[in-house]
């Protein structure tokens, strides 16, 4: 072949016809294969430098362990269903919102209940904990395999709204990776989840909103 | 207006279950509208109209790479428009303007109808000739020579599925070239 190739829009539509017969995998599917592509990584830093806590059996029996669970999955949840939501371009976040109200109502009942309660310790120690800085670095690091797979399974879509989806994208490696340092976390205190998992949370869907206001642009 | 959507969301249905004419009748009807909303959004930015056609071929690529998106059961415009829009302040900003575009622009379009005219855009072909020689020769055959895959294949000696292979290849580098500007 020589000579410059042009192509006007009937000809680029003749070939798109054409094209009709390719078949691009659903988001969801691209998003769950990356997700399960990316676990072994955060899980392997996490038994490598973590593990879970040696009392694990007992703890079980504690509520408050449990609670951290519901929340941080709750989380994870409603940003994957938010995320899906927001692959297709003429979606926005209306009537999404709700969804995040779970894991934060849900964390706030542990708050009420845990006041309700006889406590050895004060309110700001339990708060405070033992382990917050470990948190604020364990959360976001583990986030970060997820957080690349969650952006390349929306980037298969179409978000018109590249930060938003982003941010979304960030919390729901946030919320997988908080499930996995859970279980780690001798800090069972709802306070002290409200408090460090949050800010580390936050942190994590800030680097998501920015790095998806550079990658989710089609 | 609301049979155009409708017939248009027809169409596209066709076009999933594996209609290719329908898909080609679809993509010939939005074409003069998304060829007026997109003049009309350069006139208002103060940008030359003369470069609406890359900003028509650029939304074109789109719809067809991003299809699977789509949802069967909803209506076609609101996605198509979508899409468009977000084209179109990509374009725009791309050239230095901030404007906004309002969602409107293309559903007014819909009620005047716009003349059909086809010019040819500067952006597609530039991006074309840096393609892989595989990709280039493919579509060339299939978009200027209007050869169809099974020619295309006897004329390079290549299986059809290569040929449907290098075709959707050379479209997403091409976009992926696009987006980079």
């Amino acid at each position: 072949m020589s000579g410059k190739m042009r192509m006007d829009t009937d000809q680029l539509i003749r070939t798109l016809a054409a094209d009709n017969s390719h078949r691009a995998r659903p988001v969801g599917l691209v998003l769950a294969l990356a997700l399960l592509a990316a676990a072994p990584v955060s899980l392997l830093m996490f038994f490598a430098e973590l593990g879970v806590r040696p009392d694990v059996m007992t703890a079980m029996h504690n509520p408050f362990f449990d609670l951290k669970f519901a929340v941080t999955l709750a989380l994870a949840s409603a940003a994957i269903i938010a995320s899906l939501h927001l692959s297709r371009p003429e979606a926005s976040l209306r009537g999404f919102g709700w969804l995040f109200v779970i894991p934060a109502g849900l964390l706030a009942a542990g708050i009420g209940g845990e006041m309700l309660l006889p406590q050895r310790l004060p309110m700001m120690t339990r708060l405070v904990g033992h382990n917050s800085k470990v948190c604020m670095t364990a959360i976001p690091l583990m986030s970060l395999p997820l957080l690349v797979a969650s952006l390349i399974g929306l980037r298969h879509g179409a978000p018109t709204r590249p930060a938003v989806a982003g941010a979304i994208a960030g919390m729901v490696s946030a919320g997988l990776a908080a499930t996995l340092y859970a279980s780690h976390c001798p800090d069972d205190s709802p306070l002290f989840v409200a408090t460090w998992y949050t800010i580390a949370a936050a942190l994590v869907t800030a680097i998501g909103a920015l790095a998806g206001s550079r990658m989710l642009r089609f | 207006m609301r049979e155009r959507e409708d017939e248009w969301t027809g169409l596209m249905r066709s076009a999933i279950s594996g209609d290719n004419a329908s898909y080609h009748r679809l993509l010939k009807a939005i074409a003069p509208v998304l060829r007026a909303a997109a003049r009309r959004g350069l006139a208002r930015a103060g940008q030359p109209v003369d470069q609406s056609e890359d900003i028509v071929q650029d939304i074109l690529l789109a719809v067809h790479l991003k299809r699977h998106t789509w949802d069967a059961n909803a209506p076609f415009a609101p996605w198509l428009f979508a899409i468009a829009r977000n084209k179109l302040i990509d374009a725009l900003r791309r050239r230095g303007r901030r404007v906004f575009v309002n969602i409107d622009d293309f559903a007014e379009t819909i009620a005047d109808q716009p003349p059909a005219e086809t010019a040819s855009a500067g952006e597609v072909a530039a991006h074309l000739n840096a393609l892989p020689a595989r990709q280039r020769d493919v579509l060339q055959s299939i978009a200027v020579d209007s050869a169809s895959i099974k020619d295309t294949a006897a004329k390079f000696s290549m299986s059809e599925g290569a040929v449907r292979v290098a075709l959707h290849r050379g479209l997403s580098s091409l976009t992926a070239k696009l987006r980079e500007g």
